[in-house]
């Protein structure tokens, strides 16, 4: 070898099969992504390409490239070009995310630190308390509506305040649910397509939402301003004016702004405790163990919002194999912003690069048994999420890794904190038939997905 | 045999658990940026400083033993 080789240019990766000689593997990619997935790390190893429209996108998986994909900078890999199908739901000019320094200064600042969980574990608690008041000693629920519902309200509660949340109602969290049922991945065509009709009732969810928001901030006008301790996100927003004494910020970017913040922790929340519960209540012995470590938490009848911030090793283990059999989100993406070489793989400028969590959470070298849910390995000794950092990854990775992680954990401890010391939870369908509506970029339960209630015998 | 802290950039969002667990050994400042302020800390630090590694959200920091 000398030094005057030149250097090796990695060849492209190879194209998986299924293109259909129109968009590709665009309708594969609305009707089965977790196949086209599974099948590009089949045919073509850690690195495979298809094709949305004209729109090529390379697909890394596995630990070495999942690494060189999350530890790339954004001035490699950019987020804000890789998702078109979130604008017409923000909003134009409501950022996708911030920088990682920008992220890193919000973090610290914003409702998310360490310092404030006791606080929302006590909020979300709460929630969960009212949402059950109004059940019977029986009865059935829809676990997708239940769940979704739930979850607007501890999420505007936490990250907006008591006081906005106070002013919702279930109409903000099904018009929001229809914002989330926009995301055809048909928007890499074209995210306003004429005639698609989950993109004409997303266009009519976000007026919707504007209209309500807009009710609530004239409402707030008309009043007196309440002391300062009571104020929350929208008093601050609505007391920012402009130089020449109007306000700075209208009802619709007011609404951008809250659908953006709230966005990463909704349906992303609500479909992990929904798959927690499912998966519990398919291995009656993981809940037997889950809600005797539960009984023996708080037998000093202790506060859910100091015990959910502590160690609860059986029901944080049944959480995290949830979201690794069920990740909230499948696929990661970002745009190469130039000819890159990621653990060896050529991906060319403008391509957009995938990370699949659906794929890495199932590797069999990481994960003996991948396709069983296994809570123990989580516990000592095996601990295969901290053992497989690059491939446990329901998170992401890196810079942009979830900044929400802490929080939704502490939310879904709390939330079955309240819930399986109380009730007794059980299937209403055969326990096979609860599956993920994948027709949309965000995934959620399918319905039918009921399930029982019944107070315990304590 | 010595021992060290080591902490990954590419990993930290400055999240500030490990100056919760370990304040002498750990400083985030306001813009989330982390400062190893004593990189090879007294014996006595070792349980706070193996707290901050377990709970670190992004397990960016780790423990090193000296080979020698």
């Amino acid at each position: 070898m000398t030094t005057t080789d030149t250097p090796v240019v990695p060849a492209p990766p190879p194209v998986v099969s299924g293109d259909d000689g129109g968009t590709g593997h665009l309708e594969e990619l609305r009707r089965d992504p977790l196949g086209l997935m599974a099948r590009t790390r089949a045919e073509c190893g850690d690195a495979g390409r298809f094709r949305l429209a004209d729109q090529e996108v390379v697909l890394l998986t596995g630990p070495e490239a999942n690494e060189a994909f999350f530890r790339a900078p954004d001035e490699d890999l950019d987020q804000a070009a890789a998702y078109p199908f979130m604008t017409p739901i923000f909003g134009e000019g409501v950022v996708f995310d911030a920088p990682p320094e920008r992220r890193k200064e919000m973090l610290h600042n914003q409702a998310l630190r360490d310092r404030f969980m006791r606080g929302h574990a006590e909020t979300i608690a709460a929630e969960v308390e009212r949402m059950v008041a109004g059940w019977d000693d029986d009865g059935e629920i829809d676990l997708l509506d239940w769940f979704a519902e739930l979850t607007i309200y501890t999420s505007s509660a936490c990250l907006i305040g008591r006081r906005f949340r106070e002013q919702l109602d279930g109409r903000f969290a099904a018009l929001y649910h229809d914002l989330e049922k926009g995301t055809d991945a048909l928007a890499y065509v074209d995210p306003y397509a004429p005639g698609v009709e989950s993109f004409r009732r997303r266009d009519e969810a976000r007026v919707g939402l504007v209209a309500l928001v807009q009710e609530i901030m004239d409402g707030r006008a008309a009043e007196e301003r309440p002391p300062s301790d009571d104020r929350d996100l929208l008093d601050v927003l609505m007391s920012i004016r402009d130089d020449d004494g109007t306000d700075r910020f209208s009802a619709d970017e007011v609404t951008g702004m809250f659908i953006s913040m709230m966005f990463a922790g909704h349906h992303t929340t609500s479909g992990t405790a929904a798959w927690t519960l499912i998966e519990l209540l398919r291995h009656p012995e993981e809940m037997a163990a889950v809600q005797a470590e539960l009984d023996q938490l708080f037998a000093d009848s202790s506060e859910v919002s100091f015990g959910a911030l502590r160690e609860i090793p059986r029901l944080e283990a049944a959480i995290k194999e949830a979201l690794r059999l069920h990740p909230p989100l499948i696929l990661v993406l970002r745009k190469a912003t130039r000819d890159l070489d990621l653990a060896g793989h050529a991906v060319p400028e403008g391509s957009l690069v995938g990370a699949s969590l659906s794929v890495s959470n199932r590797l069999p070298e990481a994960f003996p048994e991948r396709d069983a849910f296994r809570p123990e390995r989580y516990l000592d000794p095996r601990h295969e999420d901290v053992e497989n950092p690059w491939s446990w990854l329901p998170f992401g990775g890196g810079r942009h890794r979830c900044v929400g992680a802490a929080f939704a954990l502490m939310q879904l401890k709390a939330i079955f904190c309240v819930l399986l010391q109380q009730w007794d939870m059980g299937l209403a369908q055969a326990p096979d038939s609860y599956q993920n509506d994948h027709s949309k970029m965000v995934v959620q339960l399918a319905q039918p997905c009921a399930a029982t209630y019944r107070r315990r015998d304590r | 045999m010595g021992w060290r802290v080591v902490v990954d950039e590419d990993l930290c969002q400055g999240h500030s658990t490990c100056e919760g667990e370990a304040p002498e050994v750990f400083e985030v400042s306001q813009q989330g940026d982390l400062t190893i302020l004593v990189a090879r800390p007294a014996d006595d630090q070792r349980a706070a400083v193996e707290a901050a590694v377990k709970y670190c959200p992004t397990h960016a920091l780790s423990l090193q033993e000296d080979n020698t």
